[in-house]
């Protein structure tokens, strides 16, 4: 009875992860700003692959003697994927595919997008601080 | 072999067809994206794909070491996609 619950949880749970990987791979292509684009992916990384990660701990549960061992997968993509985030979401800021976001309250600009005062002689133009 | 064997049979089937489906898509957009951001995206959205597919080739064939590759490739998929980002924004990794 309980190998029964376990195989239907196992498929329950395959559905879920291929529902949400292939909303996050349609939003990926079809969205149509780079930082748009970045919201997407994202359900890939934690529900897609999280719920295929427990499908495969209930499998090792219900047939074999189980493990916790991708607790550790899912641990270690949820606390890398803010991280990856953040520097793909300065590259757009930096490359300037997505509209500048408003200036900060203290400095002159964005970190990323600021030149040193000793390279803005042979900075390109659109590069300047806008001081 | 009884209902519930097969139905999980089935959805295993389906994942491998959507992920697979999925990591198509990303690759469409690695090579259409318009900029260096979404090229970025596009490579850590495949190898998050390519986590998920290993897992459930884990679940098909009943294999438990499979768990130990797909940690590896998410620790590799994090330090390549920070070293391209890093790239891109210093013009160097290791400053």
């Amino acid at each position: 009875m309980m190998e029964t619950i376990g195989t239907y949880a196992i498929a329950l749970c395959l559905i879920i992860g291929a529902i949400f990987s292939l909303v996050g791979a349609i939003g990926l292509l079809k969205l149509n700003d780079s930082m748009t684009r970045l919201h997407a992916p994202t359900k890939v990384g934690t529900v897609g692959v999280g719920a295929l990660l427990l499908a495969s701990m209930i499998h090792s549960w219900v047939f074999s003697d189980g493990s916790f061992h991708e607790l550790l997968i899912m641990a270690f993509l949820f606390v890398t994927a803010p991280i990856s985030a953040n520097f793909i979401a300065k590259v757009n800021i930096h490359k300037r595919s997505c509209e500048t976001p408003p200036s900060p309250p203290r400095d002159a600009t964005w970190g990323t997008l600021d030149v040193p005062a000793e390279d803005r002689d042979f900075a390109p133009a659109d590069h300047k601080a806008s001081s | 072999m009884s209902f519930a064997t097969e139905l999980m049979n089935w959805a295993v089937v389906i994942a491998f067809v959507v992920l697979a489906l999925g990591q198509v898509m990303a690759m469409i957009r690695l090579v259409i994206g318009p900029d260096t951001g979404d090229r970025i995206l596009a490579l850590d959205t495949m190898v998050i794909n390519a986590i998920g597919l290993i897992v459930l080739l884990g679940i098909s064939q009943g294999i438990r070491i499979y768990f130990e590759v797909s940690l590896i490739i998410a620790m590799l998929g994090f330090v390549s996609t920070v070293a391209y980002a890093r790239f891109v924004l210093r013009g160097d990794i290791i400053e």
